[in-house]
């Protein structure tokens, strides 16, 4: 809100009572739509949190459980012993956190070489940027799946991790971030003996960590829900993404429902947290696309 | 901007390159430094793959060797009726789910908007909760909440007196359930798009408008919706390249199925080639596919550029 468009505090304090009914009438319509769109929004959330805390069976009985149950722990131990799901996601927190590091610095750096070089090739590389994110990611597959098995890296963190470290959307986020930044600092930079490298490292990088913010949480984001590919690498279950893990146990044939709802909470779990705590920065990377395109 | 004064003391005792710096122009050489790591992961995982792919859908594996068979590939998928279901259902999703879900978000950021509102930060976190959800575990919750005997969605119809729906094994319902879950992962993640697009717009063209007579629905729809245009075409155009993409709802939720009826043609292609192992054919598919995106990408990407310079 625009400071123009607050009343004073004097018109405030008199407001409520001589708004019309109408108006009165429109507010409470808005909240009562927002309200039940929040609960949609919310109730497969409440219902894996509820779930994970009963057995299966009492998951399907008429009427189902409103409140917490007593079997957390007892779902935590069965969810340990069929599928380790400790190791699980110690996995999946391992691959996410180096794939993140790795792939943030490439992306800021190539950002950074697009935004701020004129180079042969530029244009090239631009344009296999782009294309990137327009190319469903199945037409590789098996292609990348050939190269890994040519190299011996099937059931390897690497083959998870490498292929997909050049990511276009962060590299475009930073691009965007670093245009704004002025040459002529650079150029001063430059003139005062400053190599490029530790240019960008101490002077430029600073000034962009709204979108570096943005760009690390939607690369771990995407890491960790990431599903085709370590699908396709990974076939040893000690070393099982959570998202792979949790996809053999519905394939089942009695499937653990408590043990898988407990399982997608602990998977989604430290996403909503992650997203809680930084939404200004999800925000931003979000209008990175958006609004600058 | 305070760190830009910190190293230029300790630098400026090296004065060895200074004399001789280009004025507005930034050297060359170094460029390759900064892109060039990515550049190599491109070529090896993107363009090579690429290639490689499209050399393979001009192939067949006949008696265990591979050979060049030129267009056939791509004619079979004329007469493949699991193909040509792909195709139907990509357009029913692409005709329905998309429009309601655009619809839908734009409502919310409208809703959103409104100055009045109080906590609007803790509103949009709750609409954006589902974006962020790990796939597996929302097709797993859904699986859950969609489970035709007792699970909560049938509950909910019983108490309310309608009988069971048979929410996954139906095609038409299967159809339906998919949709939905779709809408429901993404609306949030668009409205919030959309709702920073409405922000962008200034304050004092709502006050124009209001002292022009008009009233909330009159302001927006004749002063800041039209100028929402760029930013709705946006979401379009995202959310129709991830119709075209659909893969991982439907994998986890239906496999596809009941029959083909949410066969996409991303799963197809990944049934052919990673449980037919007809890498030939997955291929020619997969190329369909990014044809068909990249026209569609086109087009709206040439409305998006109109737009943009109106």
């Amino acid at each position: 809100m625009s400071p123009t468009s607050a009343p004073t505090p004097a018109a405030a304090r008199t407001r409520p009572r001589t708004r019309p009914l109408p108006a009165r009438l429109g507010r409470g319509a808005v909240l009562l739509a927002l309200a039940l769109g929040a609960v949609v929004s919310l109730v497969p959330f409440v219902w894996m949190l509820i779930a994970s805390t009963h057995s299966s069976s009492e998951l399907f009985h008429s009427p189902p459980p409103f409140l917490p149950g007593g079997d957390l722990l007892r779902n935590l131990a069965h969810l340990q012993q069929s599928i380790g799901f400790g190791r699980v996601l110690l996995n999946s927190l391992g691959i996410a956190v180096v794939y993140t590091a790795l792939s943030s610095v490439l992306s800021a750096m190539c950002g950074y070489g697009l935004a701020k070089y004129r180079f042969r090739g530029r244009g090239l590389l631009l344009g296999l940027v782009l294309a990137t994110m327009m190319i469903p990611l199945q037409v590789l597959l098996v292609p990348l799946f050939q190269m890994m098995a040519s190299v011996g890296w099937i059931d390897s963190y690497q083959a998870v991790i490498l292929p997909f470290l050049a990511n276009s959307f962060g590299i475009l986020l930073m691009r965007q971030g670093f245009l704004d930044f002025p040459d002529e600092l650079l150029e001063s930079a430059r003139i005062d003996g400053s190599g490029e490298l530790r240019t960008f490292y101490q002077v430029v990088l600073p000034c962009v960590r709204p979108q570096l913010g943005a760009l690390v949480i939607f690369t771990f984001m995407g890491q960790w829900n990431s599903f085709i590919w370590p699908l396709l690498m990974l076939n040893t279950e000690d070393k099982y993404t959570v998202p792979v893990a949790l996809n053999t146990l519905t394939g089942l044939t009695h499937v653990d429902y408590s043990g898988l709802m407990l399982g997608s909470l602990l998977a989604t779990l430290p996403l909503v947290l992650l997203f809680l705590l930084f939404q200004r920065q999800f925000v931003a990377g979000l209008l990175g696309g958006a609004l600058k395109g | 901007m305070t760190s830009l004064q910190a190293p230029a003391p300790e630098v400026a005792a090296v004065p060895v390159r200074t004399a001789r710096t280009r004025r507005r122009r930034l050297p060359r050489s170094a460029a390759w430094l900064f892109a060039g790591p990515t550049a190599v992961l491109f070529i090896l995982f993107f363009a090579y793959p690429l290639g490689a792919s499209l050399y393979q859908s001009f192939t067949a594996r006949r008696d265990g060797v591979t050979v060049w068979v030129g267009l056939d590939q791509y004619r079979r998928m004329l007469d493949d009726p699991a193909f040509l279901h792909s195709l139907v259902n990509t357009a029913m999703i692409l005709a329905v789910q998309v429009p309601v879900m655009i619809g839908l978000a734009l409502v919310l950021a409208v809703l959103l908007n409104q100055s009045w509102l109080r906590f609007r930060a803790g509103w949009r976190a709750v609409f954006f909760l589902p974006a962020v959800t790990t796939l597996v575990a929302y097709a797993v919750v859904f699986q859950v909440l969609l489970r035709t005997d007792g699970g909560l969605a049938n509950q909910l119809l019983h108490a309310l007196g309608a009988g069971p729906v048979d929410w996954l094994n139906s095609p038409t319902w299967a159809r339906i359930s998919l949709i939905g879950s779709v809408t429901w992962r993404w609306t949030g993640y668009n409205a919030v798009i959309l709702l920073a697009g409405l922000h962008a717009i200034g304050r004092d063209q709502y006050e124009a408008a209001a002292l022009d007579g008009a009233g909330t629905l009159r302001t927006y729809t004749s002063v800041i919706l039209p100028q929402l245009r760029p930013v709705v075409l946006f979401c379009v155009i995202t959310s129709t390249i991830g119709t075209l993409q659909l893969f991982d709802e439907n994998y986890v939720l239906t496999r596809g199925g009941p029959g083909d009826a949410t066969l996409t043609p991303v799963v197809y292609l990944y049934k052919v080639g990673f449980q037919q192992l007809d890498f030939g054919y997955a291929a020619a598919i997969a190329w369909v596919v990014v044809l068909v995106i990249a026209a569609v990408s086109l087009l709206q990407f040439r409305l998006y550029g109109r737009e943009r310079r109106r």
